[in-house]
C-alpha cells in the first residue's frame, strides 16, 4: 500500500466534503475490496474518507410494501435483522452466504451496490427486487444504476446511503460459487412481485456484469416453477469465460441455478 | 507405557505459544538498527535485463542503497546449486544452467529478482523498489513442459540444448516391451500430474546480520534445515565462512518441502549485509510466495501395464516429462527420478519396470519437493491405472490389488527398493470394511433417486520416508549425507534438554521427542526440553523433510539415550552397590530390580555432576551425542476409499466419505499422527479436485497468483475423515517407527479421481476434477454411450 491519509466522517455532508477537498480519494466502506486492491499496489488514493461511523447510513426499516436498508449495514446485519427475514426472507439467506463470517461482519450494501462487482450477490437482488438505490442527492432505479462490469450510475463523490427493496410475493436465490474466490460464478435472483411481474436476475456469468434475463421472465410470468425453465438457456456469447469456468459452462449454470432458485423459493442455495 | 510415554495421546507442548499468537517467526525477529528490503522483480517470463537506473529509487525518503546482480556477481557471490547430480542414460551429467540470486543478464520466470532495495521502512523499500528503471528486452517464453523439449522453441540455458536437463532411465525397457507385446492385456494411460503451489501459511522471511568486528553473520530464515542452508551458503555462495555464519531458523509457519531449499533472497540478504554494513530483513508477501517459492508436481507421463490371463501384472513401463521450472532448485533432480521411479512397484510384486524421466526448462517457477515428492506422483500412476486396469479386465479394483500384493518380506522390487516390512492385506481390509465397501451398491442407488452420481474409489499407496542410507544415496548422486544427530544433556537436576538437528514447522516435535526421553529414562515430558533450529546450539543436523525426524532424528535420539542410559546405570550401580545389569530406570527413580534400594533420577544426575564419588574412570557430567545413519528406508504403507456425489446438473463433487488406514509403524502419539494425516488429505483433495497452478502458455504470466484465481481446500470442502493405523513394525530402526507427514498427500488424489471417474463412468478426467471438467466429462461420456447404442 502507498501511504495515504485517513479521515472519518461522521456525516453524509462532511464525507463528501473531505472527499472533495483531496486530489484523489476514496470512499472507504469494509474496506474489503478497496484495501486488497490498494495492499497489490494496483490503487494508490491520497485520501480515504471512512463511512462507517455516519448514523445516516445504518438501520433497517419496513415502510409498507419496501424495505429500506442503510448503505452501511454489514451483510451481517442484514442476515441476521429479523425484519429481513421476515419481509424478504431470500434476501436475508443472500447476505447470509456472501464470503465467509470476517467478510459478512466488514463488507457493506454501500459498498458492495458501489463497487458492482460482476460477481457480487447484491446487485442480483436489487435487480430481481426493483430496488431503488438511494444517494446523499437522488434515487435511482436499480434498472438504470448497474451500467456496466465495475460501473454504476454513481457520480464521482456521491454515496450509497441505501437501498430499498420491493417485498416480493415470493423470491428465492440459487448460486454456484467458484471454487477459489467463492464469489458466485452464477447467481439467480428470481422474484414474483405484488402485482404479478417477474423479475430474474442473474449475477457472476454475464460479461456485461448484472443482468436481467427477461426470457425467462416471460416463461415464469405464467408459470412460476422450474417447469416451466425446462429447455431455456442463456446464449453463451453473453457469458463470461475464465480459468474457473468457459462462457458456455456458465451459461449452463445459469439455466440450473435459475431452476434450483424456483425449488428453493423463501432461502437461498449455494453450491460449493 | 510412561505416563506421557510412546502412545500417549499427548496435547503439543508448542501449542500454547502459537494459539495464544506467542510463536516467534523470522518477521517478529527485530535487531537494532535494523533496516527492510524490497526485491525488483521480473514483469516478464523470459526477458534479457539491459541496464538498471536506480537513480530515482536511490533519491526516494529512506533509501539506503540499491544493489544489482551484476555487483553481485561481481562480488564473487556463487550461483544457486542442484545439490543431487542426476546422469542421462548416456552418461552424461545434467545440464544445469546458471543461477545468480540476483539476475545480471537474463531473467527466466516473472517474480526473478535483478535488485534489491535498502530502505528505513518496509514501505519506503516497496515504493522505491517501484520506479527502479529496468530496461527489459522482452524474449519468447514456453511453459509448457512437452513442448518444452525439443530445438524450434525458445530455449532457456545454454548449457541446455532443446531445454533437457536430463534423458534418464531406471530398470530394464527391453524386458518391459518383451512382457508389453506377450501380455494378455495391457492397460495404458496418459495421466498429468497439476503443479501445485505449496502455500506454507508464513512466507518466507530472512533477516541478516554483520558483525564487522567479528567479522561474523548471523542469518535468521525461514527454513527446514538450517544446517544444511549454512553448510551450502558456506561452501558453494561464498557469502560468509562456515564457522562465521550463524544460521537460526526460529518457529517456522510451515513449509511442506518448499523452505527445505536455499533461496536467492537469503543470499542476497547476506550479501547485502556486509556490502551495506546494515541489519536487513526481507519479508515476502503472498504474491512473492506464489511467484517465488519452488512449486511442485508437474508431469506428464504415458504409462503402460502388462498383465497375464491370471490379471498378474507382468510388466510396467512408465515415461514421463517433469517439468523443472527456469532454474535446478536444490534438490529438483532427485525427486522425479529417485524420489519417484523408485516407488513405481507400489505395493505389487511386478517382475518387470521400467521408467524413463526427462528433466525440462520453461519459463516457469522452479519446481522441487512439495510435501511427498515424487512419491505423490508415483503413486497416482500405479494407483490410477490399477482402478483403470480393474475396470477394463472386469475385475473388482480390491480383487486386482489382492492379486497382485507383496506378500514375503524383505522384498526387492526391480527399482531399486527394498521394501523391509509391510502388511498390505491387512490395511486393505482395515479401509473396506471401515467404508462399508461392500455396502456401496445400495448407497448409490440411494443417491440415484436423489438425482445424484454416487461413486467410490480406492488407492493402496506405498511411500519411502526417511530417505537414507547416506552410503547409498551418494552413490546415486546426492551431495549430502541423510542421517541426523541428536544430544542429551541432562542437567545436574535431572531435567534433560534434546538437541536435534531435526527442525519443527508444525510437526509437534517438541512432544513427540520430548515423548521417547519420558518413555526411556521415566522423567515427565514437562522436565524436558527440545532444541533445534539454531547452528550455534546444535552442531550439526540435516534436517526435516521426507518425513524423516521421527524415523531418523528420533532414532539418533534413541541412539544417545541409550548411551546416557549406560552411563547412568553404571553410575547408579556404583552408588547402590549393585551389579549394573541389576538397574532399572523409571519412574523419576533408578532402582536395583526386585529390591528396595533406589535413588531419585534427580540424584543419580547430581552425583554425575558433583563427581564426588564417581566410579573409576568415569569423567563427570551426564551428556551423550549421537550420529544415526539407518540402514534403510521405511515404507510407510496404506489403503485409502473415497466415495464421493457428483451433482449431474453442475458437475460439482462432494466428497462424501473418506477412510484412511494408514501403517506407520510404531506411533509415538496418535493425536499428532492423526493431525498429520488430516492435513495431509486436505492437500490430497486439493491437489484433486482444486489446486492448479496455471501460468498462460504465451506470455508466461502466472494466471493463478492470488487466493482469488488458486483453489485451496477449505473445512467446508472436506468430510469428516475416519482415519486408522494398523501396525507393521520397522526393522530398519530402533524405534520400529515408519514416518506419517506425507502419507496423506500421497495416497488421497488416486483415491479421489477414482472415485469421480467412477461416478461418472469416464475414465478420462484430468486434476483438479474442477466442476466444469466434470460436467465436460459426464456429458462426454454420455455422447460416447448414444454413439456407442446407435
Ligand atoms: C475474501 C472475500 C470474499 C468475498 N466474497 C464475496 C461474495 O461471495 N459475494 C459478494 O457479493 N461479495 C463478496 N466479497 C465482497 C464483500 O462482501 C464486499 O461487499 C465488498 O468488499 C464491498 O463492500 P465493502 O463495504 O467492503 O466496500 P469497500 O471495499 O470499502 O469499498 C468498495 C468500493 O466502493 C466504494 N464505496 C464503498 N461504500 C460506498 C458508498 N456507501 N457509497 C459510494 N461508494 C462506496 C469504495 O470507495 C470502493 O471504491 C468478498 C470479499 C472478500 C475480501
Amino acid at each position: 500500500m502507498y501511504s495515504l491519509t485517513y479521515k472519518r466522517a461522521d456525516s453524509v455532508e462532511e464525507a463528501r466534503r473531505l472527499f472533495q477537498e483531496a486530489s484523489d480519494a476514496a470512499y472507504l466502506a469494509g474496506g474489503h475490496t478497496l484495501l486488497p486492491t490498494m495492499k497489490q499496489r494496483l490503487a494508490a488514493h491520497d485520501v480515504l474518507v471512512d463511512l462507517t461511523r455516519i448514523g445516516s447510513m445504518k438501520g433497517i426499516s419496513v415502510e409498507g410494501d419496501r424495505v429500506r436498508i442503510g448503505g452501511g449495514m454489514t451483510h451481517a446485519e442484514v442476515a441476521g435483522s429479523s425484519e429481513v427475514q421476515r419481509a424478504i426472507p431470500s434476501l436475508a439467506a443472500l447476505a447470509g452466504s456472501i464470503g465467509d463470517a470476517q467478510v459478512r461482519h466488514r463488507g457493506t450494501l454501500g459498498g458492495s451496490i458501489a463497487n458492482d462487482d460482476p460477481a457480487a450477490d447484491y446487485p442480483a437482488a436489487a435487480l430481481a427486487l426493483a430496488a431503488t438505490i438511494m444517494t446523499d442527492s437522488r434515487e435511482i432505479a436499480a434498472d438504470d444504476f448497474f451500467t456496466a462490469l465495475y460501473e454504476t450510475a454513481l457520480e464521482e463523490s456521491e454515496i450509497v446511503t441505501g437501498v430499498s427493496f420491493a417485498i416480493p410475493e415470493t423470491a428465492g436465490y440459487a448460486k454456484f460459487r467458484n471454487p477459489a474466490s467463492r464469489y458466485p460464478m452464477a447467481g439467480v435472483f428470481v422474484a414474483r412481485h405484488r402485482d404479478g411481474s417477474v423479475r430474474v436476475a442473474v449475477t457472476g456469468a454475464g460479461n456485461e456484469g448484472v443482468f436481467r434475463w427477461q426470457a425467462a421472465e416471460s416463461a415464469l410470468a405464467g408459470d412460476f416453477s422450474a417447469n416451466a425453465l425446462e429447455g431455456l438457456s442463456v446464449d453463451p456469447d453473453l457469458m463470461m469465460g475464465d480459468i474457473h469456468g468457459s462462457a458456455e459452462y456458465r451459461a449452463n449454470l445459469v439455466a440450473v441455478m435459475a431452476r434450483r432458485a424456483l425449488a428453493n423459493l423463501g432461502s437461498a442455495e449455494a453450491i460449493i | 507405557m510412561a505416563q506421557d510415554g510412546i502412545g500417549a495421546r499427548v496435547a503439543r507442548k508448542e501449542d500454547k505459544r502459537f494459539i495464544t499468537g506467542k510463536g516467534r517467526y523470522v518477521d517478529d525477529m527485530r535487531v537494532a538498527g535494523m533496516k527492510h528490503v524490497a526485491f525488483v522483480r521480473s514483469p516478464y517470463a523470459h526477458a534479457k535485463v539491459g541496464g538498471i537506473n536506480s537513480e530515482q529509487a536511490r533519491n526516494m525518503p529512506g533509501v539506503l542503497a540499491v544493489l544489482t546482480g551484476s555487483e553481485l556477481v561481481a562480488d564473487g557471490i556463487g550461483n544457486l546449486i542442484c545439490g543431487w547430480m542426476v546422469h542421462s542414460k548416456d552418461g552424461t551429467p545434467m545440464n544445469m544452467g546458471a543461477w545468480p540470486a540476483l539476475a545480471p543478464e537474463v531473467v527466466r520466470f516473472v517474480g526473478q529478482a535483478v535488485a534489491m532495495v535498502i530502505a528505513e521502512t518496509r514501505a519506503e523499500a516497496r515504493d522505491a523498489a517501484d520506479v527502479v528503471a529496468v530496461e527489459w528486452e522482452e524474449l519468447p517464453a514456453i511453459t509448457d513442459p512437452a513442448k518444452a523439449l525439443g530445438e524450434g522453441v525458445p530455449q532457456l540455458h545454454p548449457e541446455a540444448k532443446g531445454n533437457l536437463i536430463y534423458d534418464w532411465e531406471i530398470g530394464d525397457k527391453a524386458a518391459a516391451d518383451k512382457a508389453l507385446s506377450e501380455a494378455a492385456h495391457v492397460t495404458r494411460m496418459e495421466i498429468v500430474n497439476n503443479r501445485l503451489v505449496p502455500n506454507a501459511m508464513e512466507p518466507r522471511a530472512a533477516l541478516a546480520q554483520y558483525d564487522a568486528a567479528e567479522d561474523h553473520f548471523t542469518l535468521w530464515t525461514t527454513s527446514q534445515n538450517p544446517h544444511v542452508a549454512r553448510l551450502v551458503l558456506s561452501a558453494f555462495y561464498n557469502v560468509a565462512p562456515e564457522h562465521k555464519l550463524r544460521v537460526i531458523a526460529p518457529d517456522v509457519g510451515g513449509g511442506f518441502g518448499s523452505k527445505i531449499f536455499i533461496y536467492p533472497e537469503e543470499v542476497a540478504c547476506l550479501w547485502a549485509a556486509r556490502k551495506t554494513g546494515l541489519a536487513v530483513k526481507w519479508t515476502g508477501d503472498r504474491s512473492e510466495a506464489f511467484l517465488t517459492d519452488a512449486h511442485g508436481r508437474d508431469h506428464v507421463t504415458v504409462a503402460e501395464m502388462a498383465f497375464d490371463a491370471n490379471n498378474r501384472i507382468t510388466a510396467f513401463k512408465i515415461d514421463t516429462i517433469a517439468n523443472f521450472g527456469a532454474y535446478m532448485s536444490l534438490f529438483s533432480s532427485s525427486v522425479p527420478t529417485y524420489l519417484y521411479a523408485t516407488l513405481l512397484s507400489g505395493q505389487y510384486d511386478i517382475p518387470t519396470i521400467h521408467c524413463n524421466v526427462r528433466g525440462v526448462y520453461t519459463n516457469t517457477a522452479p519446481v522441487d519437493a512439495y510435501r511427498g515428492a515424487g512419491r505423490p506422483e508415483a503413486t497416482y500412476v500405479v494407483e490410477r491405472m490399477m482402478e483403470t486396469a480393474a475396470r477394463e479386465l472386469g475385475v473388482a479394483p480390491p480383487e486386482l490389488r489382492r492379486t497382485n500384493f507383496i506378500r514375503e518380506f524383505p522384498h526387492q522390487t526391480p527399482v531399486i527398493m527394498n521394501y523391509d516390512a509391510g502388511d498390505y492385506e491387512a490395511s486393505l481390509s482395515a479401509a473396506l470394511s471401515a467404508s462399508d465397501y461392500a455396502g456401496f451398491g445400495e448407497r448409490k442407488a440411494e443417491a440415484a433417486r436423489r438425482g445424484k452420481l454416487r461413486g467410490i474409489g480406492l488407492s493402496c499407496y506405498i511411500e519411502a520416508c526417511g530417505i537414507a542410507p547416506s552410503q547409498a544415496v551418494g552413490s546415486l548422486g546426492a551431495g549430502v549425507g541423510l542421517w541426523e544427530s541428536a544430544e542429551v544433556r541432562v542437567n545436574p537436576v535431572g531435567t534433560i534438554e534434546v538437541l536435534t538437528g531435526s527442525h519443527s514447522h508444525g510437526q509437534g516435535h517438541e512432544t513427540t521427542f520430548a515423548q521417547l526421553v519420558a518413555e526411556r529414562l521415566g522423567v515427565p515430558i514437562d522436565n524436558v526440553s527440545i532444541v533445534h533450529g539454531d547452528t550455534d546450539k546444535v552442531q550439526f543436523g540435516m534436517g526435516t523433510y521426507g518425513s524423516r525426524s521421527g524415523a531418523v532424528g528420533m532414532s539418533a535420539i534413541s541412539k544417545a539415550i541409550d548411551k546416557v542410559e549406560a552411563k547412568a546405570k553404571k553410575l547408579a550401580a556404583h552408588l547402590l552397590e549393585a551389579a549394573e545389569g541389576d538397574i532399572e530406570i523409571a519412574d523419576g527413580e533408578v532402582r536395583v530390580a526386585g529390591t528396595d534400594k533406589k535413588l531419585g533420577w534427580h540424584e543419580v544426575c547430581l552425583a554425575a555432576y558433583t563427581a564426588h564419588n564417581l566410579p573409576e574412570g568415569m569423567e563427570p557430567g551426564l551428556k551423550e551425542g549421537s550420529f544415526y545413519d539407518p540402514a534403510n528406508f521405511t515404507f510407510p504403507a496404506g489403503a485409502y476409499v473415497c466415495e464421493v456425489e457428483v451433482d449431474p446438473d453442475t458437475g460439482h463433487t462432494e466428497i462424501i466419505q473418506f477412510v484412511a488406514a494408514d501403517d506407520f509403524g510404531r506411533i509415538i502419539n496418535p493425536m499428532i499422527v492423526e493431525g498429520q494425516v488430516h492435513g495431509g488429505i486436505a492437500q490430497g483433495v486439493g491437489q484433486a479436485i482444486l489446486e492448479g497452478c496455471i501460468y498462460d502458455p504465451e506470455s508466461g504470466q502466472l494466471i493463478t497468483a492470488s487466493y482469488n484465481d488458486y483453489a485451496m481446500p477449505r473445512a467446508h470442502d472436506l468430510p469428516s475423515f475416519k482415519v486408522s493405523t494398523t501396525e507393521t513394525i520397522c526393522p530398519s530402526n530402533p524405534i520400529g517407527m515408519k514416518g506419517c507427514g506425507e502419507a496423506g498427500a500421497i495416497g488421497t488424489p488416486p483415491a479421489v479421481i477414482n472415485a469421480i471417474t467412477d461416478a461418472i463412468d469416464n475414465n478420462d478426467l484430468s486434476m483438479p476434477a474442477t466442476p466444469e471438467k466434470v460436467w465436460r466429462a459426464l456429458r462426454a461420456g454420455a455422447t460416447a454411450m448414444r454413439q456407442a447404442a446407435e
